[in-house]
């Protein structure tokens, strides 16, 4: 029976923390229907659908929109890329400066996103490079390439060599064997960084406000309506957004990749 | 044999080619993703490093480009170390709060929990890990707020003395939960909740049963167990996860600035150095702080054995 009771404890306190994680979000979600323009106060007055439409027509919240999604799908495209070509790299190969490379190549997400972030904004200032579309992928990919290749490494780890081996001894060429044996065993863990990788450079921040400039990615103009609030309801709306589009990618990630390990991280 | 030059056999000769020259298949997989991480990352760097050695012209505000250790000797002053130990002191915090909370839910998942609660258990960690962080710090803007949901529930409770009490203590009070340093823990040890709870859990995934029967049948009662197996067990677990609590909270500045009494950080000193005040050469020579503090606690959490719980 106390065996029972400590049970009961420990299973509500597990609970309790996995809501302590969660209905932040079902906050944000509320807020982004109440009728009060002004104050955040609970229970909301009243609901209404107005914010959206409000949003929807805010010629800033589109430009920004569309300017985090152009970046993120760039970004995306340039990390899988690398980050596949790396891995494949170091696989299953042995040669003088491995552990340095795979170090290197994970030290833009180990390094807090500021140092990175103001790195970048060094380089940019004493290259004298004007703020673009190309800066911010730039520092996008970069941390990006650390996700492409944590996800396909441990993929390829698993992936059996002999199976490359009895490729080239039925006469497949290199191209061939990658086309139709080694791209199909890594396709879940290219799906799965490319999305994981567009969900963290759609909403990420930290280092993009050091090389944006003026320009302003979907969270920019977030952040900046958060310190000067004024259009406080539409902030909600764009918030429940991000959170919309981010949550979808990362639940099919998570599915995809549940049987693979070194994927968070 | 004929030799036909169509493209199939071009490639076959290529891939043959490089078969045979491993060092060149390397330095073609691997020319590419070198060359951006250490041209883009590398070079960033190192212009993080010499700029620090640059200075702020005071009258046109512009920066001068001649190596100069001015902007070092302004990093060490009282008030920007006062910032950095405040900053510290907050990681601390945080990575004790987190490791108090993570425990018992890793604990569970793996003692108690069947295979599919801990798929779920695994999906619903890693989701706030993964999504909009700048999102879930603002939802605690709504709920902190001196009219949200939190007070509000705190008032139904008739609980309000005590919220007022925590309030009005100084150092962590303020105004409302919303502009106090206690806030400021809260969200905190929210945001970076799941970075410790994942390598706990994995910690604790890799204690092998036989060693609890061990215990168990050697007499330990199991408070015993828990503080002479489980326990010291579980310590490069917490070490892992509290590399990145601390290296979190030392460079955030989106926290500082949405939560709290405006109170400086490494982070946000770092951001307003190189925006408002457009002093980057101070800026970068402050990223100091958080490399030096970080490369201290990376030994000696590797000394717990984080590294081989990551």
């Amino acid at each position: 029976m106390r065996l029972r009771a400590k049970h009961l404890g420990l299973r509500l306190s597990t609970w309790a923390v996995l809501l302590f994680l969660h209905f932040p979000i079902f906050i944000v979600a509320l807020y982004a229907f109440t009728t009060e323009s002004s104050a955040f106060t609970f229970p909301p007055p009243g609901l209404t659908l107005e914010w959206f439409e409000v949003a929807w027509n805010n010629g800033d919240v589109r430009d920004a929109l569309s300017l985090s999604l152009r970046v993120a799908a760039t970004a995306t495209v340039i990390a899988l890329i690398l980050g596949t070509m790396a891995a494949a790299a170091v696989w299953r190969r042995k040669f003088f400066g491995r552990e340095a490379v795979s170090l290197f190549i994970v030290l833009p997400i180990a390094l807090p996103g500021i140092v990175t972030g103001i790195a970048l904004r060094s380089a940019i200032s004493i290259g004298g490079i004007p703020f673009s579309f190309w800066t911010i992928v730039i520092g996008h990919a970069t941390f990006a390439v650390a996700i492409a290749y944590n996800n396909v490494a441990a993929r390829m780890r698993r992936t059996s060599p002999s199976l490359l081996e009895a490729s080239a001894d039925l006469g497949a060429n290199g191209w061939q064997t990658f086309r139709h044996v080694l791209l199909p065993q890594i396709r879940p863990a290219l799906v799965a960084g490319g999305m994981l990788a567009f969900a963290l450079s759609f909403d990420e921040i930290i280092v993009t406000t050091f090389t944006a400039g003026n320009q302003q990615t979907l969270p920019i103009w977030m952040f900046t309506s958060l310190v000067r609030p004024r259009q406080r309801p539409m902030t909600n709306v764009v918030a429940l957004f991000v959170v919309a589009l981010t949550f979808i990618p990362i639940v099919l990630a998570t599915r995809l990749t549940r049987n693979t390990e070194g994927t968070t991280g | 044999m004929v030799t036909e030059t169509t493209s199939a056999s071009r490639l076959d000769r290529i891939s043959g080619a490089l078969h045979r020259h491993p060092r060149l298949r390397l330095a073609l997989l691997l020319g590419l993703p070198l060359l951006w991480l250490v041209g883009v990352y590398g070079g960033s760097l190192i212009a993080l490093l010499s700029q620090s050695f640059f200075s702020l012209d005071d009258f046109s505000g512009t920066i001068d480009r001649s190596l100069t250790l001015e902007t070092w000797g302004d990093l060490f002053t009282d008030s920007n170390i006062s910032i950095a130990i405040r900053t510290a002191s907050m990681a601390v915090a945080v990575t004790i709060g987190s490791a108090i909370i993570a425990f018992p839910i890793a604990y569970y998942a793996v003692r108690y929990a069947g295979p599919r609660l801990r798929a779920v258990f695994f999906v619903l960690i890693l989701i706030p890990l993964w999504s909009s962080y700048l999102v879930r710090v603002y939802s605690w803007k709504l709920i902190l707020a001196r009219e949200g949901i939190l007070f509000w529930f705190v008032d139904k409770l008739n609980l309000n003395f005590l919220l007022e009490a925590a309030l009005s203590a100084p150092g962590i009070g303020g105004p409302s939960l919303s502009a106090s340093a206690l806030g400021q823990f809260i969200v905190f040890t929210y945001i970076w909740l799941p970075y410790m709870i994942l390598p706990v859990h994995a910690a604790l995934e890799r204690v092998p049963k036989s060693y609890l029967e061990a215990s168990a049948d050697l007499g330990a009662k199991p408070l015993q167990t828990f503080r002479t197996v489980i326990w010291p067990l579980a310590i490069p677990g917490i070490a892992a996860g509290s590399i990145f609590t601390f290296s979190l909270t030392l460079g955030d500045y989106i926290i500082p600035t949405i939560i709290g009494d405006s109170s400086p950080f490494v982070g946000l000193a770092i951001y307003s150095y190189q925006g408002v005040a457009g002093n980057l050469p101070l800026a970068a020579a402050f990223t100091f702080f958080p490399i030096v503090i970080m490369g201290i606690y990376l030994y000696v959490a590797r000394r717990a054995g984080a590294f081989e719980a990551l």
